[in-house]
């Protein structure tokens, strides 16, 4: 394979000395970034905790039943309830911390782009390779740079699953800022908006349906990341999932595969689309 | 005063489309260079003028360049060349700055698909224009309410814009631009959309406010009915330029070319000539005057009755012939042998003649607003209207004796 005429481009060396050439430059500005990261996710542990479980469930319950009802609001009791009966409650919170952080810092970063991708085609060109690659790339091979640049734990675990779970909300905002109709644009030009009222005013409440569905991408994609993310250290229910599956335990790999089912398929129905919730209409 | 002046104003899509100005100058026409290019002419040297006050209606077949047109008033298009002005200023040189100001304070607009924001309520709706402008909070509200109100919408202030009929929903285009309370409004087929009765509604509306607001209304439209029903003047485009621009009456009348000819000859004229149009010349007689003398103009001109007015020219009736001659023996004076008569007004549409004239032997009589005799109408002038083959009038004063 080697023999050809080609001579092998060696890509991977190149991947290698620039993420060699990052940290030997840039260390300080990602050590900042993951003591950031740990100390996020160690308040928001810190704040479940300080909850205490039944203030916890009753919160998430109150959550479901505002946004979507009796059902919702049903299962989550009984999820949780299960959870905690099971005994993975620690480690629950600290994966709930886990996907609660990557999921903001993905709003945070992804929500701007795409309203960037909306309203200029060019940026939108550039991005649309970016996110594909962001997407197909296996998720582990995000964790090899994670590790050198925020060393293991929490930190290398978000960031992985940032990059990952992130591409959603950027294709999603932008569409939905594209897909305004065009007459509502220009209804809002001929009435003399700046480009930033027409963009508070108009676009952004016109496309928050389809921005929250690629939120809501969003956190499927970083919940399916949580196993992975142990691999680097991450503490929580995917460690117990590694850890079932590295000792071949079906008991400890069942019940903690399926919190983190509760916990998806609970979060998953909070943060669906209630569409025409002002209207009255379904 | 003219408030909107338009001087040669062109548009061309397509890439580089100053190439087309050199072969619109050669006089090639959007065809021919839709061919040779991949450039298409929008609109090619439109001049006009829209005065304040008026309804100035631009009229074409889908594809005529109306709509650009149109955007290139408020520059939601920017022209490739040519000028247009507002109140005297050119909006073609304008900053973006200066551009959002005439489109706060001069400029609104109203669209076919009603355009309303379905995440906002009917007042949130109305009072945008305002709240772009960062106009006081209850002061816009307050404004957006009389628009609503204006327009028949009092009460459905909270409500969404989908839960709204089409014809409504119309009104809040409207309402939504009348609360900016800019001096011009583009209207962009804004009824189109509407089905015919509501259409023939909103028509009416628009004619009330703006005989109310006295607005210069810039109006699209590809209904011709529509056009002529409501337009001061009308403007007729064809393949981006404008073929003809009259008032309803030159156009029907006067068509300027084979196109404009063959665009109104389904017109149902009898809805657009009125009486004033073709009335001839009425022989009357002052009723001061002698039964003798009205013997005499009746024979002179030979008909066997005669219009009687007062002296200020004032329609009183009708004498008849032989009347007069049983006055001229007896000798009573003319004034008492005048019969009543209906007459019609100078601006009465042909349709609503068609009742009085079938009923009547004699011609009808045409008075302006004060009463006064303008002149008569005979049957045979409303069968040669019908056939499209009569001359405007001048109107001319009332001789009588």
């Amino acid at each position: 394979m080697n023999e050809t005429f080609l001579p092998k481009i060696p890509i991977g060396h190149w991947a290698d000395l620039l993420i060699q050439f990052i940290t030997n430059h840039f260390e300080g500005f990602f050590g900042y970034i993951a003591s950031g990261i740990q100390s996020f996710v160690d308040s928001l542990v810190w704040l479940f905790a300080f909850m205490t479980p039944i203030v916890f469930i009753l919160l998430c319950v109150a959550i479901a039943f505002w946004r979507r009802g009796i059902g919702v609001a049903l299962f989550t009791l009984i999820g949780l309830v299960l959870i905690y009966d099971l005994g993975y409650w620690a480690h629950a919170m600290q994966t709930f911390a886990l996907v609660l952080t990557s999921v903001v810092l993905s709003i945070l970063i992804g929500f701007p782009l795409g309203i960037l991708a909306g309203i200029n085609k060019t940026f939108h060109r550039i991005m649309t390779p970016i996110l594909d690659f962001m997407q197909t790339m296996p998720s582990f091979v995000y964790l090899i740079p994670a590790i050198f640049l925020f060393g293991t734990g929490m930190p290398p675990g978000v960031v992985a699953t940032i990059v990952f779970a992130m591409p959603p909300t950027i294709r999603m905002t932008g569409l939905g800022i594209r897909q305004v109709p065009s007459d509502l644009i220009e209804a809002s030009d001929a009435f003399g908006t700046t480009t930033w009222q027409k963009l508070i005013k108009v676009q952004i409440p016109i496309a928050a349906p389809t921005v929250m569905a690629g939120i809501n991408q969003s956190i499927m994609l970083s919940l399916s990341m949580v196993v992975v993310a142990s691999l680097v250290g991450a503490p929580g229910l995917g460690a117990d999932v590694y850890l079932a599956v590295t000792s071949l335990r079906t008991d400890i790999g069942v019940e903690a595969g399926l919190a983190i089912v509760i916990i998806a398929i609970m979060l998953d129905r909070i943060s669906q689309n209630t569409r025409n919730k002002k209207t009255g209409e379904s | 005063m003219k408030k909107l002046e338009v001087k040669q104003a062109t548009k061309i899509f397509g890439k580089s489309p100053k190439r087309g100005l050199e072969l619109l100058k050669k006089g090639l026409s959007k065809q021919t260079i839709k061919e040779k290019t991949d450039l298409n002419v929008g609109v090619a040297g439109a001049t006009f003028n829209v005065e304040s006050n008026e309804v100035f209606v631009i009229m074409g077949l889908s594809g005529s360049g109306k709509s650009t047109l149109v955007r290139l008033l408020n520059r939601l298009i920017n022209p490739t060349s040519g000028t247009i002005l507002i109140d005297g200023e050119d909006i073609t040189r304008m900053n973006p700055e200066q551009l959002r100001t005439v489109r706060r304070k001069k400029i609104s607009m109203v669209f076919q698909g009603f355009a309303l924001f379905p995440h906002r309520t009917i007042l949130e709706n109305t009072l945008f224009g305002l709240e772009i402008q960062g106009v006081d909070k209850k002061e816009r509200a307050d404004h957006a309410r009389q628009a609503l109100e204006r327009v028949g919408l009092k009460g459905y202030e909270d409500s969404y814009p989908d839960q709204l009929s089409g014809g409504m929903q119309q009104r809040v285009g409207l309402a939504r631009a009348l609360a900016s309370d800019t001096d011009i409004l583009l209207m962009d087929e804004a009824f189109s959309a509407l089905d015919p009765l509501i259409r023939k509604d909103m028509q009416d509306q628009l004619l009330d406010l703006q005989s109310e607001m006295q607005k210069t209304i810039v109006f699209i439209t590809h209904d011709l009915d529509e056009a002529l029903r409501i337009g001061d003047r009308i403007a007729l485009m064809k393949d981006g330029q404008i073929v003809q621009i009259g008032s309803p009456e030159e156009i029907l009348m006067n068509p300027a070319n084979e196109y404009v000819e063959h665009f109104v000859e389904d017109v149902d004229l009898s809805k657009v000539i009125t009486a004033g149009q073709i009335m001839a010349r009425a022989e009357a007689i002052n009723c001061d005057r002698g039964a003798r003398v009205a013997l005499q103009l009746m024979n002179d001109n030979g008909i066997s009755s005669i219009f009687a007015v007062d002296r200020s020219k004032k329609l009183l009736g009708v004498v008849d012939a032989d009347d007069a001659a049983a006055a001229f023996k007896a000798g009573t004076p003319l004034s008492e042998i005048i019969q009543q008569v209906n007459p019609v007004q100078v601006d009465t549409h042909l349709n609503d003649l068609f009742e009085d004239i079938s009923k009547s032997a004699l011609p009808l009589a045409v008075v302006d607003e004060q009463g006064r005799l303008r002149g008569i109408v005979k049957r045979a002038a409303i069968i040669n209207a019908l056939a499209g083959n009569t001359a405007l009038t001048e109107e001319e004063d009332v001789k009588s004796v």
